[in-house]
């Protein structure tokens, strides 16, 4: 009776996590599907076409929107990696100054904080300094638009970039900076030289992560752009309210498969280089024992 | 290092994220609060001056009214203002999205971290890899697969559940499984962190005195895991709470939440005190729920610390 009860659960897991990840990709097979669909059935398969990626080859909108996501996206990485860096160091190596509370409470806010509140507030501080520039200058700045958006996506993907850069930063070991230190480094090569290098990889992941945040992004881009200025995602939210739309399931499958091969390759290159970095590590000791014998 | 880094140094590191977070977070917050209290009088300039100079005295001119009508509608007295409806609706989704994430994310979590060692890399990876596409495309595929003539209703059909479609769409079940969906990877990864530490000693011993299975995981799992289910609901809550897009995608009209509300009142009627004072209250609704994460966050953080 145990047997049972113990077999019995053992399927429950497998049965229980198969259907999990049914359900989480249910929607990415769908749009997958759909998107060689030959006409606007969203149910029924009336043949495979390409019309789809056709049209979306001709699609102004989502074409322009994809370039400037891409530049935004990427801006965004640069900036929220270089700052996620900056806030890590002083999380894990500053542990007491003054305002240590307030700076904690305000970059761990964007991880749950609901975007439309940081979009409008930003939004609201936008249009303030333009129009005090505008009364002191004469010109006012920043217009809405790729900048705005930047800064706004740039405050989310810090926080973002600041976790994952500081879990790897808090597991390095220290001594190996002492050593550099012992040896006649000055303070910055010790960090271009050793530091830096030990956290490239989470700097790496950190601008991934923050890259296709910004890429995502529809709320903060929503309050932050101006006239004229449509995101991918923006473009996307437009035709997605208006109802059936495959073109954007072949927008959404180019997607998906640029986003597997770049995360597949990546964790596979990740896994390869730590099993390397455990090797030569193991080899370093074990050389080092053999000159103390 | 660090230490010769030396006093500027230290300020330059702290400074730069530091005067960052100051500008594009903090001062929104105070100027969102300032225009929340703003008179526009008849005018349309939100930025007025909250001081005025009359008759050689300052006065300083709060309007609290941009507050009163959130919650007394003077035309209805008595009755719940659309405003207070839709923060109701707004807390009513997020609290049940973070009771079936919890529902179906607990079970997930447990299972992967208790799944053979080498499957759990790949299994997370599986987890997060949706997480990393496009959330509006994903949500936007639901719009297709609920629909009246969409994949479920012609499969119900087909097996003979029903003979009619039925309406899920821009209802409450295509909004909680919108909801769900999305943030269920908010769920399992905290919940997957706490469980995957734990010590399986504790539940054997369990065994040893007495204790049924069940008996045991109520008994010790759970317990153990609290710090992860806190910090995976809030995860879920909070955000869900100011939910945008899948209302917008996936809900009709009674599904109404106060994130779109606030888009509504912005830049459909115009009225940015009115606004900014719906966000401000949404602040003060999330505050209880942030100050648990942080704590506990807080908590994990101070462990973390230790144990380096």
């Amino acid at each position: 009776m145990k047997r049972l009860m113990v077999a019995v659960l053992k399927h429950t897991n497998w049965i229980w996590m198969t259907s999990v990840f049914v359900f989480l990709y249910l929607p990415l097979g769908f749009l997958i599907f759909f998107s060689f669909n030959s006409t606007r059935q969203d149910a029924r398969f009336t043949g495979f076409s390409l019309r789809w990626y056709e049209a979306l080859m001709n699609d102004g909108r989502l074409i322009d929107g994809f370039w400037l996501s891409l530049k935004v996206a990427i801006t965004t990485g640069t900036l929220s990696v270089i700052l996620g860096t900056f806030a890590a160091f002083v999380l894990v190596r500053y542990t007491r100054f003054k305002g240590r509370a307030l700076f904690s409470g305000m970059i761990n806010a964007p991880l749950v904080m609901p975007e439309v509140i940081i979009g409008l507030s930003l939004l609201l501080m936008m249009v303030a300094v333009q129009r005090t520039t505008e009364s002191w200058f004469g010109i006012g700045w920043p217009d809405r638009g790729f900048i705005t958006i930047v800064f706004g996506h740039t405050l989310m993907g810090m926080a973002y970039a600041m976790v994952v850069i500081q879990s790897r930063l808090r597991d390095m070991d220290r001594s190996i900076e002492e050593a550099a230190m012992d040896l006649g480094c000055r303070p910055a090569q010790v960090f271009f030289l050793v530091t830096l290098p030990n956290i490239a990889p989470a700097m790496v992941s950190a601008w991934l992560l923050t890259f296709t945040l910004s890429f995502d992004d529809v709320v903060i881009s929503e309050f932050l752009s101006g006239p004229g200025v449509t995101t991918l995602p923006q473009a996307i939210f437009t035709y997605a309210r208006r109802g059936i739309n495959p073109t954007v399931y072949a927008a959404a499958t180019l997607l998906i498969a640029t986003v597997t091969i770049v995360i597949v390759s990546y964790s596979i290159w990740m896994a390869r280089a730590q099993r390397q970095r455990a090797r030569e590590t193991q080899a370093a000791i074990r050389q080092a024992h053999q000159y103390n014998d | 290092m660090w230490q010769l880094l030396g006093k500027a140094g230290k300020r330059g590191v702290i400074g730069v994220p530091y005067m960052w977070l100051l500008v594009f977070f903090a001062l929104p917050f105070l100027i969102l609060l300032r225009i929340s209290v703003t008179d526009m009088g008849g005018g349309v300039d939100p930025f007025v001056s909250l001081a005025q100079m009359q008759d050689g005295v300052w006065t300083l001119k709060l309007k609290l009214a941009n507050y009163v009508s959130i919650v007394w509608d003077d035309q209805r007295p008595g009755e719940a203002t659309i405003y207070m409806q839709a923060y109701a609706t707004s807390i009513r989704y997020a609290a049940l999205t973070t009771l079936f994430c919890l529902i179906i994310g607990y079970p997930f979590a447990y299972f992967i971290a208790r799944s053979p060692e080498r499957f759990r890399a790949t299994l997370l990876m599986m987890v997060m890899l949706p997480f990393w596409t496009s959330f509006l495309l994903r949500v936007y595929a639901w719009k297709g697969i609920l629909a009246d003539n969409g994949v479920i209703n012609r499969l119900f059909m087909f097996v003979g559940l029903t003979d009619a479609p039925i309406q899920m769409l821009y209802k409450d079940v295509s909004m909680l499984i919108g909801m769900t969906y999305v943030y269920l990877p908010f769920m399992v990864l905290p919940l997957y962190a706490t469980l995957v530490k734990m010590d399986d000693r504790l539940l054997e011993a369990a065994y040893d005195l007495g204790a049924r299975p069940l008996k045991a995981f109520w008994l010790v799992t759970v317990p153990l895991s609290k710090a992860g289910i806190v910090a995976g609901s809030m995860l879920v809550f909070i955000p869900s709470v100011g939910e945008f897009v899948i209302p917008s995608l996936l809900g009709g009209a009674e599904n109404l939440m106060i994130g779109r509300v606030v888009w509504d009142e912005m830049f459909s009627s115009n009225n940015w005190p009115r606004a900014s004072a719906l966000a401000a209250i949404m602040i003060l609704l999330i505050l209880v729920p942030l100050a648990v994460y942080y704590h506990y966050s807080g908590e994990r953080e101070a462990q973390a610390g230790q144990a380096s």
